[in-house]
């Protein structure tokens, strides 16, 4: 029950970044690379009518993971309450930005609202992968100091970053220059897909452009990669030994590269989806590789006093997990009715159509 | 430790205070939205048409403010309330995922077909929609509530080591005595704002002498609804809840009374007065012998108890605000009725639409019943404390035990700063679509 709650979540994640992971490169691109009012208006557009549906996922990711690991909730959430607060504002600024955009026909108003939607949407980028670098690196659970606890053993406080900024220290920052690879990592990522959103939901004057600017940034995002394996062996002593002892997770990785070196050409393709689908490949392959390499960890500690979380010490009772495995059974197969009605309707490019918005 | 809690407590407040401006209004405006799509089928008359749709784009941008304020709600669980989460995940844990897969989706989903997709659908489909984003909202707020009744009254639960509370009947969350009473309640206190936000809209119109037509049309939904709505939120609805209170927090209903002293005896209401904590007494008091136990027992003598045949640690933590809160959403509930019989008398006379001083109180009185709405919902939490989970789980053993009261006071302030400008927004742009108004 623990691994099917475990997988569900994880999902429900992956299908959150793919989803609103496009808004977030949406916005990334469009801080750096739209310069005409036309372009600007349909970019917003393409990730300001998905937005608040593909918000939805976070929702209930957060939800699920409440009821079935409800230690790991409470623990992690008030651990990393700083980042996650600032998370919260920003996203709000985001919304601000895209939906109050068309309200006033100023420029100085589009402006600000166009900075607004673009900065939080790389912001956020950067947190979420700074997030997923923390997850990895592990926390000083109990916040020990010099082998005494101040808190319980499954909780902790992380301060947004520590004086030499490194993951080395007794005690870890948020921020620090392993979590900062994979909020790049992250950001980069993001950027990839959602220009790929962006040339097939949009008939822009920077499509071709912008299928340069995926060649470049997925040179980019190899280069990281390999770095955060490389500074991963200076913190864990085998980060990659998970998939020596569990040869099927390989499968996550495999994932990653396929979608990688699918974008390798993303100037010869005649139709964007392949392309968008690739990228989706990476999300899903660098989300699952990321949590495969520490699983059944959900939050490693970085002391020796006390045992990380793991999916079994953390989970809600089996009578639980068991009734909500039913209900939520139901509730995918909804979810996938929804799903395929939403886009249907919002199908084909966004600038040929008058959505009345 | 002392001041932890009390930001922690503070930052919920604000946040839920302002996070629940909107939902109040979706929940009851998806239902009138309906009932107007539906006038509009049978009598192929567009004025119904345009008011729904008109009312689905008001409807939108505060199911948006709902959406980005409702989920630092659900991040406050873990982040400041982590040893609550902790110990009861297992059980509202439950009922806040559900929430999250079958409302979210349904109501969001259907809401973008509501409108972007008119032509591609026909009306009959057009309806469903609408239909189907009223079915959400009020399966969300079913689900919230339900999460609620069971901090107010657990069942279905057994406490296992390091004392965290386990589901052990699934059923048992739906079957919760108080759940039933407190949604009904609540999704009619939600209609009563929502009819007085389009009674209001449609009185705006017809003393601005624009958009008349749909001024009528939205004065008559409002009222409809309003006279419906207020006579059901006070009884039965209110009286059922009232008797929850009894039954189940005996401590608090005494304290949300005022009742300092139990009586032999029928004991009074008290209408209007200031509780004196130093003297335990009401001051200047205005009160109806008997009433009270009436109203609770159908019986003029029964006893009820007061403050004083409680442990003092089992009373409410604060009882003048309690009080205030209580007399404040009852008070205005009545004026509500009040109002709205008024407005119907005039319309059934035919003279309504003269009637500029009725007009004018309609329109002033649309902030009234989200205060009211408000302080229903201060009643139901303030009543609760001491506990977190009546009975079993304090407060004080809820919070986060290593977020600073520091952090948290850091927030706050980040929440408050970042709430009045989306505050400030959001009314330029109600204001906005309400001065285009329906005909476009």
């Amino acid at each position: 029950m623990e691994v099917y709650w475990y997988i569900i979540i994880s999902l429900a994640l992956v299908g959150f970044f793919i989803l609103d992971g496009y808004d977030f490169g949406v916005g990334i691109i469009h801080l750096f690379f739209a310069e005409e009012e036309k372009d600007k208006v349909v970019i917003a557009k393409s990730a300001g009518l998905f937005w608040d549906a593909n918000e939805v996922w976070l929702v209930m990711a957060g939800g699920m993971l409440f009821m079935a690991f409800p230690l790991l909730y409470a623990s992690a959430f008030s651990g990393f309450y700083l980042p996650l607060m600032m998370l919260l504002w920003l996203m709000i600024f985001r919304a601000i930005g895209l939906e109050l955009r068309g309200q006033y026909n100023t420029r100085i108003w589009r402006d600000m609202c166009d900075k607004a939607f673009g900065v939080s949407s790389f912001l956020l980028a950067l947190l979420f992968g700074v997030a997923l670098g923390n997850i990895i690196r592990g926390v000083n659970l109990g916040g020990v100091v010099n082998g005494v606890s101040k808190y319980e053993s499954s909780y902790f406080f992380l301060p947004l970053w520590n004086a030499r900024f490194s993951p080395l220290a007794h005690q870890p920052g948020v921020i620090d220059w392993f979590t900062l690879i994979f909020g790049f990592i992250t950001v980069i990522t993001l950027m990839i897909h959602g220009a790929n959103w962006i040339v097939l939901k949009t008939n822009s004057s920077i499509n071709d452009r912008l299928k340069n600017v995926v060649y470049y940034l997925n040179i980019g995002l190899i280069l990281l990669s390999l770095a955060s394996i490389w500074m991963g062996y200076s913190i864990q002593s085998d980060p990659l030994g998970n998939f020596i002892t569990h040869p099927g997770f390989s499968i996550f990785p495999l994932f990653y590269i396929l979608g990688l070196s699918g974008l390798f050409f993303v100037r010869r393709y005649r139709r964007p989806i392949y392309a968008f689908l690739f990228s989706t490949l990476v999300i899903f392959g660098g989300i699952t590789t990321s949590l495969a390499s520490i699983f059944p960890k959900v939050l490693p500690s970085t002391n020796m006093v006390h045992p990380a979380l793991t999916i079994y010490n953390t989970a809600a009772g089996d009578y639980s997990l068991s009734v909500a495995a039913l209900w939520s059974v139901m509730g995918m197969l909804l979810m996938v009715l929804y799903f395929i009605i939403q886009r249907r309707l919002l199908s084909g490019k966004i600038d040929t159509k008058d959505y009345g918005h | 430790m002392e001041d932890m809690l009390f930001y922690d407590r503070i930052q919920f407040a604000f946040t839920i205070t302002f996070h629940y401006l909107f939902p109040q209004l979706t929940m009851g405006l998806s239902m009138i939205i309906v009932f107007l799509k539906w006038r509009s089928i049978r009598t192929k008359d567009r004025r119904y048409n345009d008011a729904a749709k008109f009312l689905m784009r008001i409807f939108a941008i505060n199911f948006m403010m709902g959406v980005i304020t409702g989920i630092p709600m659900e991040f406050q669980f873990g982040t400041n309330w982590a040893k609550f989460s902790e110990l009861t995940g297992d059980i509202i844990g439950q009922t806040l995922a559900m929430e999250g897969m079958f409302s979210f989706f349904l109501e969001s989903s259907f809401l973008a077909l509501f409108i972007f997709g008119e032509k591609w659908l026909g009306q009959r489909l057009h309806f469903l929609t609408a239909f189907l984003v009223f079915l959400g909202s009020w399966a969300s707020g079913f689900f919230i509530l339900a999460t609620n009744a069971w901090m107010q009254h657990p069942v279905g639960y057994e406490i296992v080591e390091n004392g965290k509370y386990v589901l052990t009947h699934f059923s048992a969350l739906f079957g919760n005595p108080w759940l039933l009473p407190a949604f009904l309640h609540n999704q009619l206190a939600s209609l009563v704002t929502s009819s007085f936000v389009v009674g209001g809209i449609g009185a705006y119109y017809l003393l601005r002498q624009e958009q008349v037509d749909s001024g009528k049309l939205l004065l008559k939904t409002g009222i409809i609804f309003g006279v419906v709505s207020t006579v059901l939120v006070a009884f039965p609805t209110g009286d059922w809840a009232a008797k929850n209170m009894v039954k189940y927090q005996p401590a608090s209903f005494a304290a949300m009374e005022g009742i300092f002293k139990t009586e032999g005896g029928g004991t009074e209401i008290v209408l209007i007065g200031q509780p004196n904590m130093l003297e335990k007494e009401i001051d200047n008091k205005i009160a109806v012998p008997g009433v009270l136990s009436f109203l609770t027992y159908r019986d003029w003598d029964m006893e009820i108890k007061g403050m004083d045949a409680f442990e003092k640690d089992q009373l409410p933590t604060n009882v003048p605000a309690l009080y205030y809160a209580y007399h404040m959403m009852v008070g205005l509930g009545t004026l509500f009725i009040g109002l709205m019989l008024m407005g119907l008398f005039y319309w059934v006379r035919g003279k309504i639409y003269n009637n500029k001083f009725l007009l004018w109180m309609i329109m002033f009185a649309t902030p009234f019943p989200y205060l009211a709405n408000i302080a229903g919902w201060f009643t139901a939490e303030m009543g609760r404390q001491p506990w977190l989970v009546y009975g079993l789980l304090r407060t004080d053993a809820g919070v986060s035990p290593t977020v600073s009261s520091g952090n948290t006071l850091f927030t706050l302030l980040g929440f408050m700063g970042l709430y009045l400008l989306l505050g400030l927004l959001f009314f330029t742009l109600v204001m906005r679509i309400i001065n285009q108004g329906p005909k476009v």
